[in-house]
């Protein structure tokens, strides 16, 4: 089994997300992380789908969502050509005699704190999944009161674009 | 052409303008605005049916007889929830449907109002998509999208779901609308340089199979098929979706592979070294024990759905694509390789396959007790009504026989639920291809257990000048499921005695619902009841068969086993030694196949 980050456009229509996770768990598979959020053309919406899936499996899976009348187009992310990020939400306890420790661990993870309370800390860190993951070691001693996290979101690098092509189809279709 | 309407005018006109012709449905509270305008209609045929599912399935047979989009319409909950059976049923078989159903209105949707269900979430995954409007200018737009995408492409359902407040509002009409489907293009135009590949496999092939699915008959490709099997040589297997798409009386057809398909066809994908699928789907009860299926074959694997491509077994030529598109680029690309001298000899493929054939067709023996062999009523039933008349089926042993017994010549002669497997089919969509072609004659081949799930729809014909015929296989049980209790459990029949050659009295049945019941109990009277049948076509008629309860359906591959363990009679495996012998097919890497004792 390995991970696979799909960038998935579709529509901006009423029951796409529904659509577009019902497909995966009646298919048998687990979505790992899911974010979905406005385009740069406000008619398309894009999806960041994180899945363990075997190969097989995926492509099978990726065709059916491709049958998906409200999907325009799929596309595989490679983690080596891709820049990929979540966001971490963490409120921590910090006391007079901790505070000093978590700020200087918010320093080396170059996160940021947002918030500040007697006792806590709310801080803000965006990241590959392995470097949150590392953070939230490292301020579980002080003691986590709770957190959140985002799915991923990843765009590939360079100048290339996936929206281009099927927005200028999308237009031709109309 | 722009009009001030309302949202059910604007529904209506939308449904006249796209070129629908009969709706089968039920009012209720929601969808009530609708039937107003539609009351009014002179080009749409409204049918006023019993039961919702029974629309949905005439909606379907209505359109897998025509090649049309079939229509049906209900109120919201549970007009719209008895749709669902139908609506998967179609999913399943790709029909192209639309389904129109009411909704509560826009201001009380999600507070558990009274007959709300939220149909399109519960209909999200037996779909080809969906829509809920919430603005009546959407309407045209809508219905418009929802025939383009039921029938083009794989065909299948559509739902399109009015809240009552949109239908009641004020709105424009507006002919034809603007399709925007950004994330639907269908493959309909083959790869060429995959039909190349393909045909250089087809013309070199020493044993190959041609593996014709529903999809023939969906894409139309009967024609181009013929042309292909006939140009190529290669034996022919179609499907239970496939029926009719090849002429049973084809001296190149093998019959019906799959659980209950002929020795020849289920033992000729198994030595095969090439199979070409067509509009097929390598589904398990084609395909049994998929690990052991066609060890030796290549495999082509056409459709026009990319997703069925590989999704079992995996394809070593892909082709996406319409069936009739790619089988007509097929039959340029074999010519130029047979052209090019390339052409393989199947004579001894084809003795083999002769001996198949010979040594085990397909057949039945009389029941021991003397009563009417159920397999025999169904053959004559063929025989009498002829090539020309649609046969409908219901799902069980009856099913079976009627695809065995039968001989099937013509596509859109055969009907039935294949995928879903829906018991209670037979009569409504009878009832649906009735109406879609009232010249041609329909029997529906029903069970007792099936006729008992929609018989009501007979009501519907007898009062809408529907005269399909209805033949009751009454073995006055469950019979596939007493089949199974029969093999695999032991012969402990528990809950599949209907009693049904007791009760109830479907002659009498039959004429409280307006039809003429007929009864017939022996091998003699079979022909007489059946010319008598075909010679009422002013009213539906219903004949009660009743037949013999132990009759078993062979040959038979038990479900999950391999097809190379095809059983033609209880305990009874065919006897491969000497054929296998004498035409030096490889069996090795299949030591526990047909040559071992069952």
């Amino acid at each position: 089994m390995s991970r696979h980050t799909l960038s998935v456009l579709v529509e901006n229509t009423p029951g796409v997300l529904a659509r577009v996770a019902g497909l995966f768990s009646r298919r048998g598979f687990n979505i790992d992380s899911l974010a979905v959020g406005p385009t740069e053309n406000a008619d398309i919406s894009r999806m960041s789908i994180v899945v363990t899936v075997e190969d097989q499996p995926l492509e099978q899976v990726t065709k059916q969502l491709n049958k998906l009348v409200n999907v325009i187009k799929i596309v595989e992310l490679d983690p080596a050509a891709a820049v990929q990020r979540e966001l971490l939400l963490v409120k921590v306890r910090a006391d007079a005699a901790t505070r000093s420790h978590v700020l200087e661990t918010v320093g080396l993870f170059r996160a940021k704190v947002v918030d500040v309370a007697v006792d806590a800390v709310t801080i803000e860190a965006t990241g590959t999944a392995d470097k949150l993951a590392a953070l939230i070691r490292v301020l579980e001693p002080f003691g986590i009161r709770e957190l959140v996290q985002s799915g991923l979101v990843a765009l590939n690098r360079g100048a290339r674009s996936i929206t281009d092509r099927s927005l200028r189809s999308a237009e031709r279709s109309a | 052409m722009t009009d001030q309407v309302t949202g059910a005018q604007s529904l209506v006109r939308s449904l006249e303008s796209v070129g629908a012709e009969v709706v089968f449905g039920i009012p209720g509270g929601t969808i009530l605005p609708a039937y107003d305008p539609l009351f009014d209609s002179t080009a749409l045929r409204h049918i006023l049916v019993r039961h919702e599912q029974g629309a949905g399935h005439a909606a379907t047979g209505y359109a897998a007889a025509t090649g049309k989009v079939g229509v049906c319409m209900a109120t919201s909950g549970p007009g719209a929830t008895n749709l669902v059976t139908p609506i998967t049923d179609a999913y399943m078989d790709s029909v192209p449907i639309v389904a129109v159903t009411g909704q509560v209105s826009r201001g009380v949707i999600g507070t558990d109002a009274f007959q709300e269900a939220d149909i399109r979430g519960i209909t999200m995954p037996v779909t080809k998509h969906s829509y809920l409007l919430t603005d009546p200018a959407d309407i045209p737009r809508a219905i418009a999208e929802a025939f383009h995408i039921a029938g083009t492409g794989r065909p299948g359902p559509v739902l399109v779901d009015i809240p009552k407040d949109v239908l009641q509002a004020a709105t424009c009409f507006d002919w034809p609308p603007r399709i925007h489907l950004p994330g639907y293009r269908p493959t309909l135009r083959p790869h060429a340089r995959q039909v190349r590949e393909a045909a250089r496999l087809i013309a070199t092939a020493r044993r190959p199979v041609l593996y014709v699915g529903g999809g023939v008959i969906r894409a139309r490709a009967s024609a181009e098929l013929a042309v292909l099997a006939e140009l190529t040589g290669i034996p022919v297997v179609t499907t239970l979706m496939a029926r009719g798409a090849f002429p049973d009386s084809h001296p190149q057809h093998l019959g019906m592979p799959g659980m209950h398909g002929t020795v020849a066809a289920v033992t000729a994908f198994q030595k095969c070294d090439l199979i070409i699928a067509l509009g097929a789907r390598f589904d398990d009860r084609v395909t049994g024990k998929l690990t052991t299926f066609a060890p030796y074959a290549t495999v082509i694997h056409a459709d026009v759905d990319p997703a069925e491509i590989s999704k079992n077994r995996t394809a070593d030529v892909p082709i996406v694509g319409d069936c009739r598109e790619v089988i007509t680029d097929l039959i340029v690309a074999v010519r130029a390789e047979y052209a090019a001298g390339h052409r393989a000899d199947l004579t001894g493929w084809w003795k083999q396959c002769h001996s198949w054939r010979e040594t085990y067709p397909l057949g039945y023996e009389e029941p021991p007790d003397g009563s009417l062999a159920p397999q025999y009523a169904i053959e004559r039933l063929g025989r009498i009504a002829g090539p020309d008349a649609v046969y409908v089926a219901g799902v069980g042993q009856h099913q079976m026989w009627a695809s065995q017994f039968i001989s099937y010549e013509k596509p859109y002669t055969w009907l039935n639920s294949g995928g879903l497997g829906t018991m209670g089919y037979a009569v409504p969509a009878a009832m649906g291809a009735k109406v879609g072609r009232p010249d041609a004659t329909v029997w529906a081949i029903d069970g007792d257990g099936c006729f008992q799930m929609t018989n009501q729809e007979l009501v519907t014909c007898a009062l809408n000048n529907i005269p399909i015929k209805v033949a009751i296989i009454n073995n006055g049980s469950l019979g596939m499921v007493r089949q199974w209790q029969t093999l695999f459990y032991d012969r402990r029949y528990s809950n599949t005695d209907l009693h049904s050659k007791r009760i109830p009295d479907f002659v009498k049945l039959a004429e409280a619902m307006g039809c003429v019941g007929l009864r017939c109990e022996t091998a003699a009277g079979v022909d007489a009841v059946i010319e008598k049948a075909m010679a009422i076509n002013d009213a539906p008629v219903v004949i009660d068969f009743v037949v013999g309860q132990d009759a078993m359906v062979w040959p038979m591959v038990a479900a999950g086993a391999s097809n190379d363990d095809i059983k033609v009679a209880r305990d009874l495996a065919p006897d491969w030694d000497d054929d296998m012998a004498e035409t030096g097919v490889h069996t090795t890497a299949n030591s526990g196949g047909p040559g071992s004792p069952a």
